[in-house]
């Protein structure tokens, strides 16, 4: 079978990669591309470790074939820190020890950054709803919803 | 010991040090290497709960174009122990899941059609699939060789082993209750649910030296058993530990590292294998699904006069349930004069168990922990009143014998009764439930190594895989101890060729053991210190101080000098010696145990059986919280690990052995909508032994979780259900039968 070309976008640099047709987004972007910082966790859709942003919508990779992302922007987890440094969030879960072994944070990132996007103020249901995709088995999710609203807070004050 | 008020950094909050790396991606976990021609490795697994094995032929895989190497039993030393049977199946499959050969191909889908092409000839068995059936007169035999203990004047058995705790007289003290209850529960099989499925890279060069990557809690073990199931000397072996992404006791054995071991030899590549969850759900991890009975007796005023444990836990295809923790945890938050406990290691034919957090604790004390909220009912008083009646204070025997150091049950009970969120009534159709949890926690070996930089700054070497914010605790202690700011130092956890060797990151011992390592190589490097401005100054070193991260000298020693901090002596180390460096080991004792109280209100929906869970609150005893952080994190994730144990996860096995939701779909861990804020208060008891009054605290938290919601159920509903999960359809099921 022979490989498919395709042209795409991630953190904002054009990519062209050659794939297999089978081949998820999420094996693309850590085998072809190097990105490591997307997991996988299940490759079922079931864990969000691999959250990734498809022209912006929030998406699991192991469920977007490479193909699909022809033509499109993808973002990952490497792609949310600028040279100035740190994304609030990445600070936030920082502060508030969001993280224990950190399997999941980087899902967790991209997905909360998509919901402040979408929604700068939500309240915890709103944030625990969003974040039901994404699963950690250390926090008990608790400290992953106080960094997700001190940030939501901070990000207010800039603004 | 440092009094807390004399701490200036313990107690704080920092960064941990590996932060940013993980909230960028760019930390390297155990899928994450990619080596230069790296092969993809795979495992083929049976299709069968329990088989005989006549042959396996990989012959049809090898003949594949881009498959490079193949492997089954025969590759591998016959003699072999129960992990290395586990690894790669010999005479029997033992479960279905069992891995019974192996491929390494050009690329991960490659290996897996290369699996297609291999051929095992199985004798198909009957599976032994419960306890009941396990224990049953005639029952198949999971293993024909397994005597109850080692014991083989007797028949062949599927009980491993028998454990027995005893003292007093139980029925003596049955005999002198007012009031006994009892109860009979099911705990049902649970993984640890780890996100990060199991990966290692392994690669072995001409000479046969291997080196071997992976995601493990710990890596001197991963060469220990390697070594052992390749039949080679460790000294051939050179761990590296990846980051990991959660463990819970699940990544202490080997699964994949000697097949890829294997694999790269006869391919002369760097091979990997990483495993799909399915796998991870099949073949690894899951704690005992249990069968427990407990008996308590009481006086009218609330002294309980005997207690009774029958503990019975599927240990899957190979001895080793942790039912021995199950009993030394049974009883422990209990002062006692008359108690028998007996546990049964029996075999199934499931997946070897491993450790999950509090081995075998969590199931034993649901039981106990369900019988004694019987119990303050059936006395009308208090949960946490009877239980402080009967609290196990310092100078308590506890059942497994020893007696019990300062330990912080009463001080955990007394926060809770004067809690806010106890004092407050329970709200409005919702049930309360207390629990009281334990876990004896361990010691065991350490290393550590303490580097000074040329500019003073410090490096720890140590051997502890970092699976939730070790190495800023190690920074904490290190900083504390040497006096300077907790951002000079940086942790590292070390390969096995770069640091001493140090036991397995698990049984709560990290802050404790690893901890009172590096403390003593900090008061290493101090006492080089001391030497060194000594030498500098011209004076003694007993006459030398060690203040706030400088030498000094001591009050009244003569001496017109500036103090010299570890940079300024760093400056100067050419002319006082060389470099410094501090290490110590420890095989530390007196670990310390860990108490808590936790307590849950939740409402029950009798039209569709969902449990709500509206507030949770843990108290327990940290000893010296390092990192409190990190502390309230240990026990919210284990409050939240409980309580998904007690309301949803399960295996579910169909008639032929087959696990029916091997994904998290249908193997459902709580995720955030689930679950509440998790409430937190660390009581501090110190430990004596440790330096700084550490307690282990990741065990403990998973130990309350499963009574306290049963118990809160139980409150909801006016009935209790012994058997959990408490899902939906459980539940509804037990509505309907008791509204008839």
């Amino acid at each position: 079978m022979s490989k498919l070309h395709v042209t795409t976008s991630v953190n904002g640099q054009p990519e062209e990669v050659l794939c297999e047709p089978h081949q998820s987004l999420l094996d693309v972007l850590r085998d072809e591309l190097g990105l490591t910082g997307t997991k996988e966790g299940c490759s079922t859709g079931d864990c969000g470790a691999c959250s990734v942003t498809l022209d912006g919508r929030l998406v699991c990779s192991c469920l977007v074939l490479a193909a699909e992302a022809e033509g499109k922007e993808v973002g990952t987890i490497e792609g949310v820190a600028n040279p100035d440094g740190l994304h609030v969030l990445q600070q936030k879960f920082l502060e508030h020890a969001a993280l224990q072994c950190g399997i999941c944070t980087p899902g967790f990132i991209v997905a909360a950054k998509v919901l402040l996007e979408r929604d700068p103020n939500p309240d915890e249901t709103t944030i625990r709803y969003w974040l039901a995709g994404n699963l950690c088995r250390c926090t008990g999710y608790d400290k992953i919803i106080r960094a997700v609203q001190d940030a939501a807070t901070e990000l207010a004050h800039e603004a | 010991m440092a009094e807390a008020h004399d701490l200036k950094v313990i107690g704080t909050r920092p960064v941990r040090p590996d932060g940013v790396e993980k909230v960028t991606g760019r930390a390297n976990f155990g899928a994450d290497l990619y080596l230069p021609g790296m092969i993809h490795g795979k495992v083929l697994r049976s299709p069968y709960a329990h088989a005989r094995i006549k042959s396996v032929d990989v012959s049809g895989a090898l003949a594949m174009e881009g498959v490079l190497a193949a492997v089954s039993r025969s590759d591998f030393p016959e003699e072999t122990d129960d992990l290395g049977q586990n690894v790669i199946a010999r005479d029997k499959v033992l479960y279905h899941g069992h891995a019974v050969a192996a491929v390494a191909a050009s690329t991960p889908l490659l290996a897996e059609q290369a699996l297609d092409a291999i051929k095992v000839d199985y004798d198909v068995l009957e599976p032994v699939l419960s306890i009941d059936q396990a224990i049953a007169d005639g029952a198949t035999l999971v293993n024909e060789q397994m005597h109850t203990n080692g014991d083989a004047s007797q028949p062949a058995s599927n009980i491993a082993a028998i454990t027995k705790f005893e003292r007093g007289d139980a029925e003596k003290g049955f005999a002198e209750a007012d009031v006994v209850v009892e109860g009979e529960f099911r705990v049902p099989m649970a993984h640890q649910g780890y996100i990060e499925p199991h990966a290692c890279t392994a690669t072995i060069n001409e000479e046969g030296k291997i080196t071997v990557w992976c995601s493990t809690q710990g890596h001197f073990d991963v060469r220990t058993q390697t070594a052992a199931i390749l039949g080679t000397s460790i000294s051939k072996i050179k761990v590296i530990a990846s980051e990991i992404g959660g463990g819970f006791g699940g990544k202490l054995s080997v699964y994949l590292e000697p097949l890829a071991v294997k694999l790269s030899e006869l391919s002369n590549r760097p091979v990997r294998m990483v495993m799909n969850r399915e796998e991870v759900f099949r073949a690894t991890g899951p704690t005992s699904a249990t069968w427990c009975k407990a008996k308590v007796g009481a006086k009218k005023d609330g002294t309980i006069t005997a207690a009774t444990a029958w503990l019975s836990y599927e240990a899957g295809a190979f001895p080793g349930a942790p039912v021995g923790p199950g009993c030394m945890s049974v009883l422990a938050p209990y002062d006692l004069e008359n108690f028998s406990i007996e546990g049964l290691d029996v075999l199934v034919n499931k997946p070897k168990v491993a450790a999950y957090r509090a081995p075998g604790a969590p199931q034993a004390m649901h039981a106990m922990e369900c019988v004694i909220d019987d119990l303050a009912r059936e006395l009308g008083m208090d949960p946490i009143d009877l239980r402080l009646k009967n609290a196990a204070d310092e100078g308590t025997q506890a059942p497994y014998g020893p007696k019990f150091p300062a330990i912080g049950l009463k001080a955990c009970l007394e926060a809770a009764k004067a809690h806010p969120n106890y004092t407050a009534p329970v709200p409005e159709g919702c049930g309360r439930g207390v629990a009281c949890g334990f876990w004896f926690n361990i010691g065991m070996q350490s290393s550590a190594e303490v580097l000074i930089r040329e500019d003073g700054t410090v490096i720890i070497n140590e051997g502890s895989p970092d699976i939730g914010g070790s190495r800023a605790s190690m920074c904490l202690m290190a900083a504390e101890t040497l006096g300077i700011p907790y951002d000079r130092i940086n942790a590292h956890v070390a390969d096995t060729e770069s640091t001493g060797y140090c036991n397995m990151t698990g049984g709560s011992r990290t802050t404790f053991a690893t901890g009172m390592a590096v403390v003593q190589a900090c008061e290493d490097i101090i006492a080089q210190c001391k030497e060194r401005a000594a030498m500098t100054w011209d004076i003694d070193a007993d006459q030398v101080d060690w203040d706030d991260g400088q030498a000094v000298p001591k009050p009244g020693v003569n001496a017109d000098v500036d103090p010299l901090s570890l940079a300024d002596i760093a400056k100067t180390w050419g002319r006082t010696g060389g470099p410094i460096l501090g290490r110590a080991s420890v095989n530390a004792q007196g670990a310390g145990a860990g108490f808590s109280v936790n307590w849950t209100d939740l409402a029950v929906d009798r039209e569709t059986g969902k449990v709500d869970v509206k507030a949770y609150t843990a108290i327990q005893d940290a000893g010296r919280a390092i990192h409190p952080a990190y502390v309230e994190g240990q026990m919210q994730g284990g409050a939240a690990q409980g309580l998904g144990w007690a309301l949803n996860e399960e295996y579910i096995y169909d008639d032929n052995g087959v696990m029916e939701n091997a994904g998290f779909l249908d193997y459902r861990v709580p995720v955030a909508s689930d679950l509440p804020m998790i409430d937190t208060q660390i009581v501090e008891v110190p430990n004596p032994t440790h330096p700084y009054g550490v307690r282990g605290v990741g065990e403990t938290p998973i130990t309350a979780p499963l009574a306290a919601t049963s118990n809160a159920v139980r409150d909801a509903l006016g009935f209790r259900v012994s058997e959990l999960p408490m899902s939906p359809p459980r539940l509804l099921e037990a509505i309907d039968s008791q509204e008839g």
